[in-house]
């Protein structure tokens, strides 16, 4: 079958790939590059565990085929921490047991990250709206949002003391 | 699951897509937009398309252009830029507020105005809207470009008068004075409507001079309701007046049932929610004046 390159910049890391155009994103991800950290559930754009960035927007990486995002930008939440620190959403999640099975827990993060990102002074109420969007059937919920409202008071703050500090 | 294998290509002009669709008919050739129906469609494998042509590389389908009383929406303008771009919202507001209930944000980053309306989902918010606003569809094949009004668009669950070796190119929303407002009963925010309604209702301050009311999840198809249009026109609606009209839609709807709603659930919700809808609409043309 035909194969096509896909170029992606994946946490700042570009690489090239050389793919079926049937591959899916999550796939790709998972496989050629050996990101497992994106979990694939429904396959069909419902659970939200395979969401990731796309040039800073939040998609779905089981109902995209790899060859539709050649030359994107994507982050994973593999590009959450920087280096052994952990990012205010992971650490908020920890503290505040955002998670128990972690099954959702990638999709979660990069969801929430769209979240906070676009929106420094999010309300819890629109925080639960945003994440209503991705399964979680650990939870409750309640957790999550508790660590998600937590990381961007978090986030907020330290964007008015330091500037950039925050990858 | 895995989707079947199929040949790929992303051109980058309306003319080579179209083309490209016409050389592989005989493969099934079919246009790839947001891809939020097909792939999952092809993930469970009950669409096989042997040739997907990915438009988004096709720079014109994802314009926004107001030309006087006319919002024009390329296809492949995607969900959220279209539901916040001021130009959508003051074009077509009953368009930027149905957009917040089209699913959820990640599907909506990638979904598009063309694929939502192609789709034809007999429940899905913009095709109702695009009813409701009379808006026409832009199509183009190997014979040039044609356009379609919205009551000519949908002829059955996912069915359009789309033709063989066409594509959508663009929507055109003529700007609608007075009053507009898309309500919708799911069963959770961001699932497909059981009942949605759109309604533009323009007055003269007290009269209703102008009513276009669709809905969407109560037919094979977007469906205007035309007796509560009718009913409303000329009128200074009260109370009763809006439950008579109200009345005179829903006597023409059996909306069939399913798993998740019964025909008497969906009739009696799609009577509260139109007059929800309606009460609205008219609040919001009163408003304006
Ligand atoms: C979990 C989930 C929930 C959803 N909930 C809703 C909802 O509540 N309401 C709703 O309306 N939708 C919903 N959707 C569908 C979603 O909005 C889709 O994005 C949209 O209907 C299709 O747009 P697309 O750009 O992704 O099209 P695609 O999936 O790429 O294409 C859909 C169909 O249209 C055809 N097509 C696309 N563009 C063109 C064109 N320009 N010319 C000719 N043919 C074309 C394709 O060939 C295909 O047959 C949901 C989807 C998911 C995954
Ligand atoms: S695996 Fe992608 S949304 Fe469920
Ligand atoms: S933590 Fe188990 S699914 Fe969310």
């Amino acid at each position: 079958m035909e194969r096509h390159d896909v170029t992606l910049t994946v946490n700042g890391r570009t690489s090239t790939v050389s793919v079926e155009p049937r591959k899916l994103l999550v796939d790709v991800l998972r496989e050629d590059l050996g990101l497992v950290g994106t979990h694939i559930g429904c396959e069909h754009g419902v659970c939200g565990t395979c969401t990731v960035l796309r040039d800073g927007e939040s998609i779905r990486s089981c109902t995209t085929f790899a060859v539709q995002v050649d030359g994107a930008e994507l982050r994973t939440v593999e590009g959450l921490a920087s280096g052994s620190e952990l990012h205010p959403l992971q650490d908020e999640f920890w503290d505040k047991q955002g998670l128990q099975c972690g099954f959702c827990t990638p999709g979660m993060l990069m969801r929430a990250c769209e979240i906070v990102e676009q929106k420094p002074d999010v309300t819890r109420e629109e925080v639960r709206e945003g994440i209503a969007s991705n399964l979680c059937r650990c939870t409750g919920y309640q957790f999550i949002t508790d660590a998600v409202c937590a990381a961007a008071a978090r986030m907020k703050a330290g964007s008015t003391e330091t500037t950039g500090a925050q990858a | 699951m895995k989707p079947p294998p199929f040949h790929y290509a992303a051109p980058t002009s309306v003319a080579e897509a179209v083309a490209l669709l016409g050389e592989h008919a005989d493969d099934d050739a079919r246009a790839l937009a947001g891809g939020q129906s097909l792939v999952p469609l092809m993930n469970f494998r009950l669409a096989q398309p042997g040739y997907l042509i990915d438009l988004r590389r096709i720079e014109e389908l994802t314009r926004i252009r107001t030309d006087g009383d006319v919002l024009s929406i390329g296809a492949m303008v995607r969900l959220s830029r279209a539901e916040h771009s001021p130009e959508v919202a003051l074009g077509a507001p009953l368009l930027a507020e149905a957009l917040g209930y089209v699913a959820h944000p990640p599907i909506r980053n990638s979904g598009t105005v063309g694929g939502s309306i192609a789709h034809a989902d007999p429940a899905a918010e913009l095709p109702a809207v695009a009813l409701a606003l009379d808006a026409e569809l832009v199509v183009v094949g190997p014979q040039g470009a044609r356009t379609i009004a919205a009551a000519d668009f949908f002829v059955g669950p996912f069915t359009t008068a789309i033709g063989a070796g066409e594509i959508l190119t663009e929507v055109r929303f003529p700007r609608r004075d007075g009053g507009q407002a898309f309500v919708e009963f799911a069963r959770t925010h961001g699932n497909f409507a059981l009942v949605g309604v759109a309604s533009v209702i323009e007055t003269d301050g007290d009269a209703v001079t102008r009513a276009a009311i669709a809905l969407s999840g109560v037919a094979p198809v977007p469906v205007r309701a035309a007796a509560a249009e009718r009913a409303l026109t000329g009128t200074v609606p009260d109370d009763a007046s809006i439950r008579a009209a109200v009345d005179a839609a829903v006597a023409g709807l059996s909306p069939s049932g399913d798993a998740h709603g019964s025909t008497e659930t969906r009739t009696d919700i799609a009577r509260s929610y139109l007059r929800r809808g309606i009460e609205l609409a008219l609040t919001r043309a009163q408003d304006r004046r």
